[in-house]
This record gives structure tokens, C-alpha cells and sequence, in this order.
């Protein structure tokens, strides 16, 4: 097993072992679009006007959930020295821990956005691009989140500063997404969108654990 | 001589105690020359009427509000590089200023839409996009402050500045997208320096000379007086020593 | 060729910590650190290990210096600060196997034995007594073969039985050729073991006035 596939078993195992990461963001982001209707009505024409945004937002704030945790814990126990003197490069630690993070927060809620989307009355032809968005759109929020979390390592209760810092970089991202699906439900053309927020997913992903691992360097000393 | 001689604290107390002083005198003189001249002697928009003087304060303010930014992402890069402290000190100087900036041509922004647009805000693209800026500045001073030890909170947010400033910049051309993208095209539109006549250019240009010096002189006081909390620290530590 | 420190400085949050350190530790040379709490065992163990930066001063183990070369010289060193390190979801054979994974080695089970943990390899690390998990801490740096040790207070929380066990894969590290620095507070009755006393700086660095903010007379 090289050290790659060690660190993103471990993280997963940890995710699903502890009862946290995972299963705490699903049930967060069921309850907040479960809250929706009772602050907008039950009028389904109504809803379906925020259904996109309701649930890009709702996967947002439940993406930070357990970001706070993913470097200070290793902190805490002392794990993060160790990593940093193994021969993994800190910029794939970053990256892996990210890829962890997505496939036990993001990728569950890609799932159950469609389930949400039918009480919400999202416009048929919306479905595949808000899970399509949101697919392509969660990860770099993952990786932003990441960088965040490696900034507010050695802060005592971080996660409120955390969302503080982490929210406002959030905002291209929601809005490509968002637009995409919004788009696809008023019967325009999700395309110019998608291809945007996929782009800037991409940069995200390819640049977020050089900034991360600098961020965890400069904490470290 | 070089100038990197100035990221001396001493030598940074040392000029700045000379310079300040002559630093409010211009801001006084400029801020009373520009903002008398707009207020009183500048006639009345033809079509705008008395609101349009309101401009003369909310466009410097929010020059100066990115201009704030810029000056703290140099700042930043500065540290980042070369390690002088009063450039990281600078930078969490200015911070508090540009954020004061930001709320200034917002809210003047609004008293100056409510007569002209009937609204007091409207998630017009610019309009978004300060409102953005201001949560920016909101989270790098909150990281400052929740750092105890100063070098690190200065390398941290000196990162934070950076990371911001790409997604600032990505956030504003992400809201022009957004507004035309879900809406028709900005029936409001704020570019009124380009069009602006004569007789409101002159007093405009003394009032962003004024507010840039006064940015100026507030930044310069605001980094004095980290560098003496900085020289209290460091005295009090020698103090628990000895 | 073995571990050679010159002149080594280190400053924490603006104030000196080590200054002047000099050490040397040859094959098969083991180095104790002692000195009171606030000496700077702990960060001396630390910056030897790459993880805080050197004010000034070099270290080179087996002539590899670790300001050029990081990489090389950080693959040759195994570092057991007080913390375990040790995930407590995670049963003991799974903490151990990740670190040795991580490290590209793959067998745990004589690390397992040599400090007594095979009988409780399944045993969730929460329920693990603090022995235990020092153990388990320890049992970290034999997943990989490394040259130097770096330990800081290896035998806390550690019974007679298990500080004989760790002296046993002491000796057998050092008698193939390892070195090891140790800062403890205990006397490990090593053979032929070299002391490096530290003292507090602070007191002799007090009236002293460096750094930027305190030069110079202004206010």
C-alpha cells in the first residue's frame, strides 16, 4: 500500500469510524432544506424558485462542518509532526486530506440533492445540472475549506473563524453552480456556467495544497 | 541609502514622527478644500440636484477602499519576502481603515440611491461586490486577532491576503456574471466619474487627494502604535525574565 | 559519520531559546539531554529534527546538512515527541500499520513484539492504557529504519518492564550502528552515554536588549 493510499484510507476510516465528518454534514444539510419551506411557505412555486439556491447553500454551510478538525486534530496528537517529517510532501497530505474530506461530506450530499430537490419542487429539467453542479462544484470547496483549515490550525475554537474566512472565497463557486442549475430550470443553456465552475474547480484543486502546505509550514514553526 | 533602511521600527518612529504632523496639515487643508468647494460652491446637478454631492465623499472612499487592499496584499509580499515588520505591522494597520472606507462609500453609496433609484440598495454587480470586500476585510482582521504570537499572525495573514485578493478579484467578475446572468443587463449603472463635468471634477480631484492622505496619516498613526505595542511586548517579556 | 551540530541558534517567538549549541554524536552514539523544565530540551530535540527552523548555527547528520538538503537528511531521522501521535479510533495495529505504510515498510509485527503490544494489536487505542500508548508511541520508530532517534522523555507514563523493553531496542538500535538523542529526566544506564547539560537561557539573556522592537532608544 503505498503512503498516498495510506493517508486517504486512514482519513476515510476516521470519517466513518468516529460517527462524524460524514454522517453529521448529511444530516445538517437534510435539516437545513428541511427548515426552508417553514421560512419561504409551502407554496410550490414558491419553492421552486429557491430550490437551486436553497440546496447549493444548504451543501455550502454543511461542507464546513467538520472542516475545522481536519488539520488541528493531527495537530493536537501530535500526528501533524510526524506527517510532516515523513516522505510524503505536505502539498499531497493537503491534497489527500481534501480528497478525504469530499468523498465523506461532499459526495454523500451530490447524492441526496436530488431526493431534496423532489420536497423542494425543483423544475424537472433542473435535476441532472444541480447534481451535475454540485459534483463538480463541491470538491473546491473542499480544497478552499482546506485552506482555511490550514490557516486556523493553532487557533482555539477556529471553526467560527474558520466560516468567516473560508465563506466569503465560496462565492464564485456558488454562483457558477447555482447559475448552471438555475439556468437549466428557466430552460436556458447551463453550458457557459458548468464549464466556468468546472474551470475554476480545477484551478482550485491544482493550486489549494501548495497554499495549504505553506500555510501548514508557516503554523508548524 | 535604501529605502528598506525605513523598516527600521526605530528608524520607520523616527520619520514617520516628523512626517505625521505635516501629513494632517495637508489632509485638513485638502479634505476642507475639496469637500467646502463640492458642498457650497459646486452648482447643483441638473438633474440630480443637491444629491450629487454626496460624491464627493463616496467616490474617494471607495478609491480608497481597494486602493486599501492593494496596499496590504504589497505589504503582505513584502513581509513574506523580505521579513521587515513594520511592512507586516503596515498591513494590519491599514486593514481597519479600508474596511471604515468600505462601509463609507456604501453607506453614502445608499443615501445617494434612495432619491435617484427609489431604493436604498440593490444587488447591483458593484454594489455586490464592495458589500464582498468588506466580508474579506472582515475575516483578515479576525485572523490577526485570533493569532497570540505576532510573527505568526503576520505570516498567516499575510497567506490570507493573498488567497483573498485572487478571490476578490474572481468574485467581482463572478458577480458581473451572476447579475447578467440571472437578470437583464444593470439598468443602474454608478460609472458616473467618466461623464462628470468640469465644475465637479476639480473639487472631486482636491477630495481624492484629501482622502488618500488621510488614509495616509491614519495608516501612518495606526502602524506607530503597533510598533509600540510590539516594543511594549517585547519589554514586558524581558520584564518576566529578568 | 554520525550527527555534527555547530554553533546552533534558535529563537521562539522573538526570544533566544539555544544559543551556541555544539554537539556531536558518532555511530552507535547515544546523546542524553538533560537540563531543568524551560531548558530547551524539547526545542532542541525539535529543531534537530527539521521541524523548527535554526536561527543560525549547522546540523549535519552523516555530512547530509539539513538547511540544503531537507528531504535527504529528514528520511534519515525518527522523531518521538511526548505526544503519541496515536488516533484512538483506530485500533493498534491499524495506527501502527498507517505509520508503516506511510513510511513504505510494511511489516508491523516485530515492532509489535519488541515492545510487548501483539497481545492487545486489536484493541481500540482509547482503551489503551497511557503505558500503552507510550508504547505504541515507541513502537513508531521501528516500522522503518532510521539512523538517528530523536526522543523526547521516552519513559514517561512506562513500567519497569516496559523502560527494560525500550532499552533493549535502544541497544540493539545503537549496536547496529544508530544514533539516538534523548532528553529524560531518568538515567537509562546506557553504556557509554554522552550528557549534554542545558541550562535556561532566559536568565542569562535578559538584560540583554535584541530583537527589533527593543533596539534602539524611542517610545
Amino acid at each position: 500500500m503505498s503512503a498516498g493510499a495510506a493517508v486517504l484510507g486512514r482519513e476515510l476510516r476516521l470519517a466513518l469510524r468516529s460517527g462524524g465528518g460524514a454522517g453529521l454534514g448529511l444530516a445538517f444539510f437534510l435539516i437545513t432544506v428541511l427548515l426552508m419551506p417553514f421560512g419561504v411557505g409551502p407554496e410550490p412555486e414558491k419553492l421552486a424558485t429557491v430550490a437551486v439556491g436553497t440546496l447549493w447553500i444548504a451543501a455550502l454551510l454543511a461542507c464546513l462542518l467538520s472542516l475545522d478538525r481536519l488539520f488541528q486534530a493531527d495537530q493536537e496528537d501530535g500526528t501533524l509532526d510526524i506527517l510532516a517529517l515523513s516522505p510524503l510532501p505536505l502539498e499531497t497530505l493537503v491534497a489527500l486530506k481534501a480528497a478525504a474530506h469530499w468523498l465523506s461530506t461532499g459526495l454523500p450530499l451530490v447524492a441526496a440533492a436530488p431526493l431534496l430537490g423532489i420536497t423542494l419542487n425543483l423544475p424537472a429539467p433542473a435535476f441532472p445540472w444541480l447534481v451535475a453542479s454540485l459534483a463538480i462544484g463541491t470538491p473546491g470547496l473542499s480544497f478552499l475549506g482546506a485552506i482555511g483549515a490550514a490557516l486556523t490550525i493553532g487557533i482555539r475554537r477556529g471553526g467560527l473563524l474558520l466560516s468567516l474566512l473560508v465563506l466569503p472565497l465560496y462565492i464564485p463557486s456558488l454562483i457558477f453552480g447555482a447559475s448552471a442549475a438555475t439556468a437549466a430550470a428557466e430552460g436556458r443553456d447551463p453550458g457557459p456556467a458548468m464549464l466556468l465552475l468546472a474551470g475554476l474547480t480545477l484551478a482550485i484543486v491544482a493550486l489549494a495544497p501548495f497554499v495549504g502546505a505553506a500555510a501548514i509550514r508557516l503554523n508548524l514553526r | 541609502m535604501s529605502l528598506w533602511r525605513y523598516a527600521n521600527p526605530a528608524e520607520f518612529m523616527r520619520v514617520s514622527g516628523r512626517v505625521l504632523p505635516v501629513l494632517w496639515a495637508l489632509t485638513a487643508a485638502c479634505l476642507a478644500i475639496g469637500l467646502g468647494w463640492g458642498f457650497f460652491i459646486a452648482p447643483d446637478d441638473y438633474q440630480q440636484g443637491a444629491t450629487v454631492k454626496i460624491l464627493f465623499i463616496h467616490v474617494p472612499a471607495a478609491l480608497m477602499a481597494i486602493n486599501a487592499w492593494l496596499m496590504m496584499l504589497v505589504t503582505s509580499l513584502i513581509w513574506l519576502v523580505r521579513r521587515h515588520h513594520v511592512s507586516a505591522l503596515a498591513a494590519r494597520a491599514a486593514a481597519p481603515v479600508g474596511a471604515t472606507m468600505t462601509v463609507i462609500a456604501l453607506l453614502t453609496g445608499a443615501i445617494w440611491g434612495q432619491p435617484m433609484w427609489g431604493t436604498w440598495w440593490a444587488w447591483d454587480p458593484r454594489l455586490t461586490s464592495f458589500f464582498i470586500l468588506f466580508v474579506f476585510y472582515l475575516g483578515y482582521i479576525a485572523l490577526w486577532e485570533a493569532v497570540d504570537e505576532p510573527d505568526k499572525a503576520a505570516d498567516l495573514t499575510s497567506v490570507l491576503c493573498l488567497v483573498g485578493s485572487v478571490f476578490a478579484l474572481l468574485s467581482r467578475y463572478a458577480v458581473f456574471f451572476w447579475s447578467q446572468g440571472l437578470h437583464q443587463g444593470p439598468s443602474l449603472s454608478l460609472d458616473r466619474t467618466e461623464n462628470v463635468d468640469n465644475a465637479f471634477y476639480w473639487p472631486l480631484l482636491v477630495s481624492i487627494a484629501g482622502f488618500v492622505l488621510l488614509f495616509l496619516s491614519l495608516v501612518l498613526l495606526r502602524t506607530r502604535t503597533e510598533i509600540r505595542a510590539r516594543r511594549l511586548r517585547a519589554l514586558q517579556e524581558v520584564e518576566a525574565r529578568a | 559519520m554520525g550527527l555534527l551540530v555547530e554553533g546552533l541558534s534558535c529563537n521562539r517567538a522573538g526570544r533566544p531559546v539555544l544559543e551556541g549549541i555544539a554537539l556531536e554524536v558518532p555511530d552507535g552514539g547515544c546523546l542524553t539531554l538533560r537540563g531543568p523544565n524551560g531548558a530547551g530540551k524539547s526545542t532542541l530535540l525539535r529543531v534537530l529534527a527539521g521541524l523548527l527552523p535554526a536561527t543560525s548555527g549547522t546540523i549535519a547528520l552523516d555530512g547530509i546538512r539539513l538547511d540544503r538538503d531537507r528531504d535527504l537528511y529528514g528520511e534519515r531521522l525518527a522523531y518521538a515527541g511526548h505526544l503519541d501521535a496515536i488516533k484512538p479510533q483506530l485500533s493498534v495495529a491499524e495506527n501502527l500499520a498507517f505509520w508503516a505504510a506511510l513510511h513504505g515498510s510494511g511489516g508491523t509485527a516485530a515492532a509489535l513484539d519488541a515492545l510487548d503490544l501483539a497481545a492487545i494489536a486489536e484493541r481500540p487505542a482509547h482503551v489503551c492504557s497511557a503505558g500503552q500508548k507510550r508504547r505504541l508511541g515507541l513502537a513508531r520508530l521501528l516500522v522503518a529504519p532510521r539512523r538517528l532517534w530523536l526522543l523526547d522523555e521516552p519513559t514517561v507514563s512506562l513500567d519497569a518492564d516496559a523502560v527494560a523493553r525500550l532499552l533493549a531496542v535502544l541497544r540493539e538500535h545503537l549496536s547496529g550502528g544508530g544514533m539516538a538523542v534523548i532528553a529524560t529526566h531518568a538515567d537509562l544506564g546506557l553504556p557509554e552515554q554522552r550528557v549534554l547539560r542545558l541550562a535556561p537561557l532566559a536568565a542569562r539573556a535578559a538584560a540583554r536588549h535584541t530583537g527589533p522592537f527593543l533596539a534602539g532608544d524611542w517610545a
